[in-house]
């Protein structure tokens, strides 16, 4: 063990005793890795790390922790848990969700035992918002078939960003992940949830991956996680606008799909 | 009954990430879903205290503190209090020469990815599955495991370097 000496907890500086394993910005290093860097920090850091050769180094070490434990096993709770803890807290038995015309208003407008419901399913039941999951799925298994994929056929996010200009009422954002093994091959306008939406399609593999974006403001929840026949969907939301990533890759893939997208400014 | 359900709809959304901290601190799925349980029950009566913020944070920080509570009664054994000097423990990668990187990424065992991760000390292994599996900042984990900020980065660096290098060494056995 090196770097004895003392450095100050919660420094997080990562200007730490330079040995043969740290060049003094390991722990930056990993907070960039991490997504914990803003853009000034990062750009800075970035100057050092491209002549670094210990800085690459810790890159592969991080990188290559991270794709282990993508393999890890995630320990979910069964819906004898999800009974067992209603139980605990007097709560009424959970119920199975009735489906309602407006399915993801519930937290908002049906009041407590829906909200209940509504949280129990998000739970127990990833692909809980069957309705807006299936929507989704059958999306991108429609624009599987020959023809339907593409309305813009491009590598280039310089091409595919302008291309929706005109064609939305919001300007989505687009990326170039191709470094991380999923390369944009273009993007099309489809339909969900009563709005056009965008779709940004990566490929990984054989695999094709439908990014759809749409502003978040008052629309569905829909399940970070969540897989239907085969087909898995995660959902994240930032800058205001929504993401679903659906693909038949395997979840692991998509996670790290989704965790690239999230990393790339 | 009203704020029992306003708790569940802040709770139950993080049943699945109680669950997989509690087993993965224990090892066991039994005693997680003990854990979880109990857990639950505590943060029901420190719900009214509840200031907002992270809700999955506030209550992962309630079932690991249920968790190593439960880990002291079951085990008899104290759980590991690092002292201030544990962020200056920054320990260097192995030899690069052995490549240890690649068996890491390389290794299709799921099961052993996971004895990997369960070899690791206990508030190493938490905040690696806090990052990585629950995809957590750094802020939320250092709330969760009740440390600072620049504990949970140099905890991370030794969880994920001693990973490499345990996986190197299982390797040239």
């Amino acid at each position: 063990m090196t770097g004895s000496s003392a450095a100050p907890e919660g420094s997080g500086t990562g200007t730490g005793p330079v040995t043969a394993g740290d060049c003094g910005k390991l722990l930056l290093l990993q907070a960039d890795l991490d997504g914990e860097l803003d853009t000034a920090a990062a750009a800075a850091l970035a100057e050092h790390r491209a002549n670094c050769p210990v800085c690459r180094r810790n890159v592969s070490a991080v990188m290559a922790a991270r794709q282990a434990l993508r393999r890890a096993t995630y320990h979910r709770a069964d819906p004898g848990l999800l009974r067992a803890v209603a139980g605990r807290l007097g709560i009424a038995q959970p119920h199975p969700v009735r489906r309602t015309s407006f399915p993801w208003r519930g937290l908002t407008t049906f009041g407590a035992g829906a909200a209940l419901a509504a949280a129990i399913i998000l739970t127990v039941l990833p692909a809980g918002r069957p309705d807006i999951v299936a929507a989704l799925v059958d999306d991108h298994v429609r624009a599987l078939q020959p023809g339907h994929l593409l309305d813009v056929v491009s590598t280039n996010q310089h091409t595919v960003k302008p291309w929706f200009d005109g064609r939305l009422d919001f300007a989505p954002p687009v990326k170039d992940l191709a470094a991380g093994g999923f390369p944009l091959v273009g993007g099309r306008l489809d339909y969900l949830d009563g709005r056009s939406v965008a779709v940004l399609v990566y490929s990984h593999g054989k695999h094709v991956i439908d990014l759809f974006v749409w502003p978040a403001s008052g629309h569905p929840r829909v399940p970070s996680r969540a897989g239907r026949d085969g087909y898995n969907v995660a959902h994240w939301q930032a800058n205001a606008m929504s993401f679903s990533a659906v693909s038949d890759v395997d979840p692991a893939a998509l996670r790290q799909f989704v965790s690239d997208w999230r990393q790339t400014p | 009954m009203g704020s029992d359900n306003a708790f569940a709809a802040v709770a139950l959304p993080h049943l699945d990430a109680a669950l997989n901290l509690a087993r993965w601190l224990t090892g066991s799925r039994a005693d997680a879903e003990d854990i979880v349980q109990e857990a639950m029950v505590r943060a029901l009566t420190y719900f009214p205290s509840f200031r907002g913020g992270s809700s999955r944070a506030w209550i992962l920080q309630i079932v690991r503190n249920t968790a190593y509570g439960a880990l002291r009664a079951r085990r008899g054994e104290r759980i590991a209090d690092y002292g201030p000097d544990e962020a200056a423990a920054i320990e260097e990668i192995p030899d690069p020469a052995d490549d240890p990187e690649k068996s890491l990424i390389l290794s299709d065992d799921l099961a052993r990815i996971d004895a990997l991760i369960e070899g690791l000390p206990v508030e190493l292994r938490e905040t690696l599955v806090l990052r990585e599996l629950e995809d957590l900042p750094y802020r939320d984990i250092a709330q969760i495991t009740s440390v600072p900020i620049g504990t949970v980065m140099s905890r991370l660096w030794r969880a994920r370097r001693m990973l490499v290098r345990a996986a190197a060494m299982g390797d040239r056995r």
